[in-house]
């Protein structure tokens, strides 16, 4: 074993991960911990664009930007969070400028804005062109920038280091166990402040856009370490995943005109979301197509519909819809010009379907996402351990693993790579600044005792059961059940389905018994920590009873704020879910009924 | 349908020399490689080593050798190669495990050409952007696709002769800020490209802009890096 001591360790390399080594580096000895390469995080999957009001082709605000991040969370949102995140948005998309990240331009020379979902001129209600966008591959972008700055900037880094365990003493958060992916050694980081920045958890659900890697690490850490997670039942299911593999197609895509069309030809977003259409929320676009399939309007009878950006179909809508270009011109679009916009969502198509959109409709359905729930913080990144928001002495979290809320029950397109970069820039700064006012605290004594025991639980198994066939059990039945649309009676199914699934996964045994990249031994380990949290998720989703953004019971249709206009707070205590609950900030905006 | 896979196997705890394991099971034509590999560790050995995350060809894990040529195993699918699919581990990087090779050479021969924007100059008065014209960020708009999966370093003759060649990833990731016209340092990267480790090894062969996933028209940056350095105008 090797125990290293620096002042902040972050965990997770992906945006968030990065923007605090970045900035806790500036002032405090730290280290950033990957399990993958840096440049392999997932945030290099994002698409569309990150969201801030920059206004560079058209009226916008900040206050906009609030509003609608606030409706968009069907009010579940810290309105204090939301504002500062809106108003930090202009300033924060800047400065990746500064570093170099390589946007599109405008014919002026500035930053390359398109509309999104849910982002609107709050005077008119018409989609505002919101998304600062560098092609399809905006999420690479900033990866490779960010990580370029910390190249320059000399960060240190541990890349291919797995944390499995956190360490606690006296109350505050002391340090983490990693294994070395290449020598299978356990190391200690003895730190002052630790920022979990460990991304999502969507390898949950059958279909998703989500990376092997999005295995729920940092949160079922931090619950089997007895601190709570946050709104749990909130996970968004994106409208526009590719047909049975879940890659997501960009609501950029929708941005530059594209349509939901259903079996029968019929574009049909206009009954369910008047004003905008094809650009509403996400959660509100996944349920129209789950209920279009559901009354036999899939394509050829199936569950799928078509997501269609063909030029002639694009531009027949913008007539129907009357979409003008800035100069008043109507739009007219060409299958060069989407071609250069969207060069990796054709490529996807091309290579996976065999389908040329430009010619062709795309199959798709809606595909598990993102994850709004996760570690409880405060809008500095610092997570808190109780419902009071009481501060947990050394730990922080940052982008998708936290939950500070900005996102509520319903995340906004743009508005995640807005908080990895606005939330983790700050959480590097408080836990700096934490860390030069504070001393070292003991390790415990038994620092690697858990993490053995974990381990050697899944080296000892029986063997009787298959780990890949207990996944994917879990994966069916949280996509079928615990999905879209919820019922109490399938929730009840699902969760006993996956509290037998973590019983059998007692019986499983790694066989690979070797030291050096053993990903037999971390994958089970991983599989665990979905298991853990799709226990959670399950839990949480029962015990809301009412439909609130991502979370549609069809037995409670209506989001029900008399009763539940507060954040559910989840702990595991010896192997029993409790839940409490903590009001949500509301300031500026009361909550109303929310419509597109 | 049914595949034959045959797979490149090395235990360093275990083997003092390579092997191939042949497995044979069902799939369907559109499967990815990488999905049939994982079926292969889930349900016949678990022993099997090779990195992932993604699994739709961003990410940059998985680049590996299928039937002798460079591939993101996530990008592949099984009808593009049939009932037999042979699979080993990408050239010249010492192997480490299975599929997985040491990429520290080529992280390393990326960080020695200042892979970062570089400028003097102030920002904007009012703090908002630097302008850049839409043409102006075209220039370098293909180079900027690289994910450093090292598909195309790795199918190069002069880097499997010697890996203190940079490599075709460095000199993209050069030309990324070579050709960006916000960035200050083009001299100073043109400078280390000119040594004797930097273009002057490339020999046009055009395997790195048939292996590069992400379609970069590879060999036309590298003669734009080596044009830049002749000419001394970018
Ligand atoms: C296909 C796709 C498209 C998207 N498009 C957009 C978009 O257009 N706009 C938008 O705003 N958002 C988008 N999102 C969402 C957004 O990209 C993510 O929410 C965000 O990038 C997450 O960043 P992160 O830094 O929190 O996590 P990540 O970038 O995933 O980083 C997680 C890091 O944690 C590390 N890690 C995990 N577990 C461990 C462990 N146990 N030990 C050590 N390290 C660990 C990983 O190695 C990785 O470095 C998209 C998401 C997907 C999947
Ligand atoms: S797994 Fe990411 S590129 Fe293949």
């Amino acid at each position: 074993m090797k125990t290293h001591q620096f002042e902040v360790v972050v965990v997770g390399a992906g945006g968030a991960g990065l923007m605090a080594g970045l900035y806790a580096s500036k002032t405090a000895r730290t280290a950033v911990i990957s399990k993958l390469y840096p440049t392999r995080s997932h945030t290099g999957a994002a698409q569309g664009g990150v969201g801030a009001a920059l206004g560079n082709y058209e009226e916008d605000h900040p206050e906009w930007h609030t509003y609608d991040t606030v409706k968009g969370s069907d009010y579940l949102g810290d309105q204090d969070a939301i504002e500062f995140m809106c108003n930090e948005a202009i300033p924060a998309v800047y400065e990746l400028e500064h570093m170099g990240l390589p946007f599109d331009r405008t014919p002026e020379g500035r930053i390359s804005q398109r509309p999104f979902g849910g982002h609107t001129n709050n005077a008119t209600g018409k989609p505002v062109r919101r998304a600062c966008h560098a092609a399809d591959r905006t999420g690479h972008m900033i990866l490779q920038t960010l990580y370029q700055q910390c190249l320059k900037n000399k960060v240190n880094f541990f890349d291919e280091f797995q944390v499995l365990d956190l360490l606690v003493n006296n109350g505050a958060a002391v340090g983490v166990v990693a294994v070395e992916l290449a020598t299978g050694e356990l190391h200690i980081f003895h730190a002052k402040a630790i920022i979990f920045a460990t991304g999502g958890h969507g390898r949950i659900w059958e279909i998703t856009s989500n990376a092997y890697a999005y295995t729920g690490d940092g949160p079922a850490i931090a619950l089997r370490r007895g601190l709570p997670l946050e709104d749990m039942e909130f996970f968004q299911f994106h409208p526009t995943g590719i047909y049975k593999l879940g890659i997501l197609i960009t609501e950029g895509v929708r941005g530059e005109g594209g349509v939901l069309i259903n079996g029968k030809g019929e574009r049909f977003m206009p009954k369910y979301a008047p004003t905008v259409k094809d650009l509403a929320s996400r959660d509100v676009i996944s349920r129209a197509i789950y209920l279009e399939i559901r009354e036999g309007r899939g394509v050829n009878g199936s569950n799928y519909i078509y997501l269609d950006t063909r030029p002639e179909v694009v531009n027949k809508y913008a007539a129907i819809d009357g979409r003008t270009n800035l100069d008043g011109s109507p739009v007219k679009v060409t299958a060069e010009q989407l071609l250069h916009k969207l060069p990796d969502i054709i490529d996807f198509n091309r290579v996976y379907l065999g389908i040329d959109p430009m010619t062709q409709p795309m199959p798709i359905q809606p595909t598990a996402h993102y994850t709004m729930g996760g570690i409880p913080t405060n809008m500095y990144g610092e997570a808190l351990k109780d419902e009071t928001g009481a501060v947990m002495p050394g730990l922080y979290a940052a982008g998708e693993v936290a939950c500070v809320s900005v996102h509520g029950a319903n995340r906004l397109g743009t508005n995640s790579l807005l908080d990895i970069i606005v939330f983790g820039k700050h959480a590097g700064l408080r836990a700096a600044e934490y860390a030069k006012g504070a001393d070292f605290q003991p390790l415990p004594s038994d620092g690697l005792d858990f993490t053995n025991q974990q381990l050697d639980g899944l080296r000892n198994g029986s063997g009787k059961e298959n780990v890949l066939t207990i996944g994917n059990e879990m994966k069916k039945v949280m996509f079928d059940d615990v999905g879209v649309f919820r019922t109490e009676e399938g929730m009840t199914a699902a969760l006993a389905k996956v509290r037998e699934l973590k019983e059998r996964f007692k019986q499983v045994r790694v066989t690979d018994t070797g030291k050096i990249f053993n990903t037999d031994l971390l994958n089970t380990w991983e599989m665990g920590n979905l298991l853990e949290l799709a226990e959670v998720v399950a839990v949480s989703a029962l015990n809301r009873q009412e439909s609130r953004g991502g979370h549609a019971r069809e037995d409670f249709s209506k989001r029900d704020d008399a009763n539940w206009l507060k954040h559910t707070f989840i702990w595991m205590e010896n192997g029993k879910p409790v839940i409490k609950y903590k009001p949500v900030t509301i300031t500026k905006f009361q909550p109303k009924e929310r419509v597109y | 349908m049914q595949v034959t896979m045959k797979i490149f196997r090395f235990n360093p705890e275990k083997d003092t020399k390579f092997h191939y394991e042949t497995y044979t099971l069902e799939a369907e034509p559109t499967d990815r490689v990488l999905d049939v590999l994982e079926r292969i560790k889930g349900y016949e050995d678990g022993t099997l080593a090779f990195r992932r995350s993604c699994a739709h060809g961003v990410c940059g894990s998985d680049a590996m050798r299928i039937n002798g040529r460079n591939y993101l195993a996530c990008k592949s699918l099984v009808k593009d190669f049939g009932a037999n699919i042979t699979v080993e581990p990408i050239l010249g990087l010492r192997v480490i495990k299975d599929l997985i090779v040491d990429m520290n050479p080529f992280f390393e021969n990326y960080k020695k050409i200042l892979p970062y924007f570089i400028t003097e100059s102030p920002i904007p008065e009012d703090g908002r952007e630097r302008l850049q014209s839409q043409e102006d960020r075209e220039r370098f708009d293909d180079t900027t696709k690289c994910i450093l999966c090292a598909a195309c370093t790795t199918s190069c003759p002069s880097f499997w002769a010697s890996d203190d060649y940079f490599g075709p990833a460095a000199i993209v990731n050069a030309h990324r800020f070579i050709f960006d016209t916000r960035d200050e340092a083009a001299s100073e990267r043109l400078e280390i490209l000119a040594e004797t480790s930097g273009v002057a090894r490339c020999h046009t062969t055009y395997n790195c802009t048939v292996a590069c996933p992400r379609e970069i028209q590879i060999t036309k940056a590298i003669g734009e890096v080596k044009m830049a350095m002749v000419t001394g105008k970018v």
